[in-house]
């Protein structure tokens, strides 16, 4: 094992903490589009309320994410920038709406119609995104990206992603993101009646998250990507389904049991079992047919030097991520303050 | 417009955008955490009013700047992949490390704008120096970055390939010290002196209001300082430039003949096709002063480089007179205020003053922007100073009109909406000292 793929490893797992906290952002924003029903305003409030203080942490992971893949493999880093060229700027465009109209929205205090204006763009941002950041993944484990850059336009830069697959991917993360938010928003509701609503809605997304796996599935066998042979012929491929399997039903039944700790729990760890997976399947490519994890690697004393930039920097965010938490998620929502309580109110039933 | 027009003028757009917002989060920490501890030691519930409307804007401008400085990570590689595929290995270790930087911020943030109620005013104070020393850090981390373009250290070129990487000595190339410097004082200077422009200005409209007074006094206090060594750090980036990127000096200087006690040029439109800066006022021999410490000194001018390595010569020229004339009528601002203090006189009663104030709110603003093309342009053509030129590094897709067209919309959208919550939310509103709960 060298350090190449202890790095690759530690990106991995920064983008599974994207996944499992901004990607529940992203989710709520959008149950908040799906908000129905005569609670519909409570719901959204409880979501404002829950991503609030800690939205902004959540989404520097993806930071971290590209930071660690510009600096330890750069090859890989420029090579999806080009290949992905469109989609990654659409997702930009996502990032920058949802981050700023989600702020906007709760600094936004005119009791405005304005202020419902920032709402809809938040939720349907937050739809929007996860699709193409799934639509980039998907067209990043279809091997599609081998092809020559430099080619014509549609083969090079439109083709890769504009598959079927690719948007299952999209589907899938979506789907995926959605059901963590509502997983989440269970535990952190204390209201009996909102409770049901995100349990309701949790259901509704992990049948969906179980949908648009099995539509991945279906595609890409028929299309034969070596991803999937290897998520089925591999040694490890049979106890890493029976984990997930176990891992899946697990949240289901806890759900369904209304046992919302560990409906959390189980959430958590079957999402990141099915990136761990996915990962699995690639190595050791980062991107298929193009760059592994050796061939990619910076220079040594690159990796070494990032490797100790990152034991430096856990040990000062560990324990203030730990502070976060502890400040914002130890006891009930409702003793949730804002700089300015006097002034600020959710306008009621909208 | 070619690809490489559009690609650069986005790459422009979304640096000047990103660094206003960059500039607050390094700066309005600074004002909070002063006026909290003034609170926590007096007990005076304006100054806690005050700490709470700041943090309010700075809530929303931090949004921004945190959602444009994502764009910025994936933009560098979207439009200068070669570039980020070069210099990845050689500077990522500082991005990697203002990658913490940024965590640790927006997590103390988080704990700042949302925490009142639930910490103790100490540990609340605390959390703000947290926001206030990695918000600082990161912006000193990625001024490594960009120091090491115009300082390329650290590595050898064999075969065309960069080897032999040494990164922290790209990290502490010979540009970065005088970058970091200037950049740090620049945002609290920026921020110092628009926060004091602003409220100046509701001064002259009311000269006994509290409320007002205090904020001016705070944020005078962040402004004088770093608007009084502002110049002088500069000096020392003008004599980093006159050593190790000469085209540059002259580009800024409008310099097209090399020679001995070469003037300092104020003012002047530089004309490339004729070699010359006319109208502009000459000070004798102060550049070959002020670059080398000689009077005598030989200054190169543009035409001992090939054409093809002059950056834009008017852009440069131009930028930097304004850079340099703003921050001397800042300094004077500080200067001013200075002699007020020293004969005890209240600052918001000199009306002549608070105007002058007023209209230098977006000064400190300005003249970043200008200071950055100075860097920025004046590097041109290269991406990295003497080893690769812009063009190289761009990337090869076709179009990219377009992503600036978005960009910049989008940008546009954002600053108006910004523009308006700013001025709806805490300029219009009153300061509620009087209905405030303490905690
Ligand atoms: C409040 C903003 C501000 C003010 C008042 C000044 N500057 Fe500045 N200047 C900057 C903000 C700035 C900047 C935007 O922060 C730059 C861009 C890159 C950098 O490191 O700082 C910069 C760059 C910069 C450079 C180019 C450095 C390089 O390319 O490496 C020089 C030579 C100066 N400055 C010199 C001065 C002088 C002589 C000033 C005298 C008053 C001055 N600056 C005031
Ligand atoms: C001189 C130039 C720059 C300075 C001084 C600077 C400084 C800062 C500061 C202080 C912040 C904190 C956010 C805020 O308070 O608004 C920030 C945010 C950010 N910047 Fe910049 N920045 C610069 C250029 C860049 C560049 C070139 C990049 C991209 C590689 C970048 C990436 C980011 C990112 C990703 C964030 C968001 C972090 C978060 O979510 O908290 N910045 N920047
Ligand atoms: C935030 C303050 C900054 C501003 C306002 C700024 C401004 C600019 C401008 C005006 C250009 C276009 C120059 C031209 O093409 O003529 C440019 C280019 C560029 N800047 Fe900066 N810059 C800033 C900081 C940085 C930092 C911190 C980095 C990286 C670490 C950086 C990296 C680049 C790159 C890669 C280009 C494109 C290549 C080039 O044109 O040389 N910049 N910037």
């Amino acid at each position: 094992m060298t350090l190449a793929y202890v790095l690759a490893g530690v990106t991995m797992l920064a983008l599974n903490a994207y996944v499992l906290l901004g990607g529940a952002d992203f989710g709520a924003g959008v149950w908040d589009l799906f908000a129905r029903g005569p609670r519909a305003a409570r719901q959204r409030a409880a979501i404002e309320e829950g991503i609030g203080p800690i939205w902004e942490a959540n989404h520097v992971w993806v930071i971290l994410v590209v930071v660690l893949l510009f600096t330890c493999f750069p090859p890989v880093y420029a090579h999806l920038s080009v290949a992905l060229h469109i989609p990654i700027s659409l997702l930009l465009v996502g990032i920058v709406l949802r981050g700023s109209a989600f702020t906007f929205r709760a600094y936004d205090s005119t009791k405005s119609p304005v202020q419902k204006y920032w709402g809809r763009i938040f939720s349907i941002s937050s739809t929007i995104t996860p699709i193409l950041l799934g639509v980039c993944v998907g067209a990043l484990v279809s091997g599609a990206l081998a092809l020559p850059v430099g080619g014509d336009f549609l083969a090079t830069y439109l083709r890769p992603w504009l598959t079927p697959f690719a948007f299952a991917i999209g589907g899938l993360t979506l789907a995926v993101f959605a059901f963590l938010a509502a997983v989440y928003l269970c535990v952190e509701v204390h209201e009996q009646e909102l409770q049901e609503d995100f349990r309701r809605m949790a259901i509704a997304a992990a049948i969906a998250v179980g949908a648009f796996a099995g539509i991945a599935l279906l595609l890409g066998s028929r299309d034969r990507l070596p991803v999937m042979g290897s998520l089925l012929t591999q040694p490890w491929a049979l106890p890493f389904q029976l984990v997930t399997a176990v891992l899946a039903v697990t949240a289901i039944g806890a759900l369904l049991t209304r046992r919302y700790r560990l409906a959390r729990l189980a959430a958590a760890a079957q999402v990141s079992a099915l990136m761990w997976g996915w990962a699995l399947a690639q190595a050791p490519y980062l991107v298929p047919g193009v760059h592994t994890i050796e061939s990619a690697a910076a220079p040594a004393i690159t990796l070494r030097l990032v490797s100790y930039g990152l034991v430096g920097g856990a040990c000062v965010l560990m324990p203030s991520l730990w502070y976060l938490f502890r400040v914002f998620k130890s006891d009930s929502m409702s003793a949730f303050e804002r700089v300015d309580t006097a002034e600020y109110r959710r306008p009621k039933g909208e | 417009m070619t690809d490489l027009l559009a690609a650069r003028t986005q790459m422009a757009l979304s640096l000047g955008f990103h660094i206003v917002f960059a500039v607050i989060g390094i700066g309005m920490p600074a004002l909070m955490v002063l006026a909290e501890r003034k609170w926590l030691k007096t007990g005076d519930p304006v100054w806690l009013d005050l700490a709470k409307r700041w943090s309010k804007g700075t809530a929303i401008l931090f949004a921004v700047g945190a959602v444009s400085g994502t764009v910025l990570s994936f933009e560098l590689g979207l439009l200068w992949p070669k570039f980020m595929e070069y210099a990845g290995p050689i500077i990522g270790m500082p991005f990697s490390l203002e990658g913490f930087a940024f965590f640790t911020e927006a997590i103390f943030l988080g704990i700042y704008l949302y925490g009142w109620t639930k910490l103790s005013p100490t540990a609340h104070w605390w959390a703000g120096v947290a926001v206030m020393v990695s918000g600082t850090v990161s912006g000193i981390f990625v001024v490594f970055a960009n120091a090491w373009m115009n300082a390329p250290t650290g590595f050898e070129i064999v075969n065309g390939l960069p080897t032999n990487i040494d990164p922290i000595a790209a990290m502490l190339n010979p540009a970065s010290f005088h970058q970091a410097l200037h950049m740090t004082l620049a945002a609290f200077a920026t921020t110092g002196i628009a926060v004091a422009g602003i409220h100046a200005w509701m001064l002259r409209k009311n000269p006994q209001d509290v409320f007002h007074r205090s904020a001016l006094h705070v944020a005078l206090l962040v402004a004088i300082p770093a608007s009084l060594l502002q110049p002088i750090s500069g000096d020392i980036s003008a004599k980093f430039v006159a050593k190790y990127q000469p085209a540059k000096l002259a580009a800024m200087e409008g310099q097209f003949e090399t020679e001995r006690g070469a003037p300092l040029r104020i003012g002047g439109i530089p004309n490339e096709a004729t070699r010359e800066t006319p109208y502009s006022l000459e000070i004798p021999k102060a550049l070959s002063f002020l670059a080398f410490a000689d009077l005598d000194a030989e200054v190169k001018g543009l035409e001992a480089f090939p054409e093809e390595d002059w950056p834009p010569v008017a852009i440069t020229h131009f930028a930097f007179q304004v850079m340099v004339g703003l921050g001397t009528l800042m300094m004077l601002a500080s200067l001013w205020v200075l002699v007020l203090w020293w004969r005890k006189r209240e600052v918001a009663e000199s009306r002549p003053l608070l105007t002058f104030l007023a209209l230098l709110t977006p000064a400190g603003f300005i003249a970043v922007e200008a200071g950055w093309v100075v860097t920025e342009v004046g590097r041109q053509p290269w991406i990295v100073y003497g080893f690769m030129r812009t063009k190289d590094a761009l990337t090869p897709m076709p179009g990219l009109v377009y992503p600036l067209i978005g960009i910049t919309l989008l940008y546009c959208f954002l600053g108006v909406v910004v523009a308006y919550l700013l001025w709806a939310q805490i300029l219009k509103t009153k300061p509620m000292t009087q209905e405030m709960r303490v905690p």
